[in-house]
């Protein structure tokens, strides 16, 4: 989870979003490359008053400024589109687990076996525990098996909000009377916080999303104490 | 409920349909309530291969859903043709 000043992306608890970290990370050693040099050919042209009289339509070089680019759109390209079509893959989730967004809090329910149903509000701060993550923690978390692979419908009840997980890669709008799918992995324990994404009103900020993801029979266990 | 009952084999969900390869998975839970019903009707209340529609509109569909469309089926408003 984030705390402040976090600004690059967070560990990655799923396959697909550790995919994306080192496409990122890819990406992000060639940008720096492009800029050094761009910048340091900035530097040496400002700093010099020297002027090339005879420098008039240089074809080499022309078609090395054209070449060369283009060789680095393809080391970016393919990379990218690789992970596309990796994170369009067709898969047999194991479990259903549907959330649905309300002014301000997601509601649960697991429908495959039992009919498990629970609402997810955010701990007010003052009721936090000297523990607790202020605008993260909730007072009923969505308990999930680790290496499952687990499909998510996300809809709302009301106006559109947008369930998201960072740390699994996962986001997807929650929209009244459309129900969007999106799939993933979870290959750790542990919990993972998301917070709303989508301006939904006054308490938009305070609907946090949290995840415990436990191994399976602690989570059968806990699923079928709910529904007692 | 007894944790026999529910072993990790035992952890079954709507499967994927190719009909629906998408995002957007509204159809799939429309599709398989008014197939449901559809089957009832035809084969009759205890015709079990029906069964499979129900479970994944159970599945899929949010239960507010399931229960609006109950509601609209008893009182005769319901806008599919079953």
């Amino acid at each position: 989870m984030a705390t402040w000043t976090f600004l690059g992306l967070q560990d990655g608890a799923s396959p697909l979003m550790e995919q994306l970290i080192f496409f990122h990370d890819h990406i992000m050693v060639v940008l720096i490359m492009i800029i050094t040099f761009v910048g340091y050919m900035l530097a040496s042209v400002l700093s010099n008053s020297l002027i090339n009289r005879f420098m008039l339509e240089h074809q080499t070089i022309e078609l090395i400024w054209t070449a060369v680019p283009a060789i680095i759109l393809i080391f970016i390209a393919l990379p990218s589109l690789r992970l596309l079509y990796l994170l369009d893959e067709v898969n047999n989730p194991s479990i259903t687990l549907k959330t649905v967004g309300h002014q301000w809090y997601w509601s649960y329910e697991y429908s495959d076996f039992l009919n498990v149903e629970f609402d997810s509000y955010m701990t007010p701060t003052n009721e936090l525990d000297l523990s607790g993550f202020r605008l993260l923690d909730v007072d009923n978390r969505t308990v999930l098996p680790m290496n499952t692979q687990i499909r998510i419908v996300i809809t709302a009840a009301d106006v559109i909000h947008s369930w998201t997980v960072p740390a699994l890669g996962v986001k997807a709008d929650a929209i009244p009377g459309r129900l969007n799918q999106t799939s993933f992995l979870m290959s750790r324990p542990g919990l993972f916080y998301g917070q709303c994404s989508e301006i939904c009103g006054a308490n938009h900020s305070f609907m946090p999303i949290v995840i415990e993801s436990v191994n399976t029979n602690s989570f059968l266990n806990w699923i079928s104490s709910y529904s007692d | 409920m007894s944790e026999a009952i529910m072993s990790s084999q035992a952890m079954e969900t709507a499967p994927f349909d190719p009909r629906f390869p998408n995002q957007n998975q509204t159809k799939y839970c429309y599709q398989s309530y008014v197939d449901f019903q559809r089957c009832q009707k035809l084969k009759g209340d205890d015709y079990e291969p029906c069964q499979y529609f129900k479970k994944v509109f159970q599945s899929i569909c949010p239960n507010a859903w399931v229960e609006k469309w109950d509601e609209q089926l008893e009182n005769g408003s319901f806008p599919g043709k079953i």
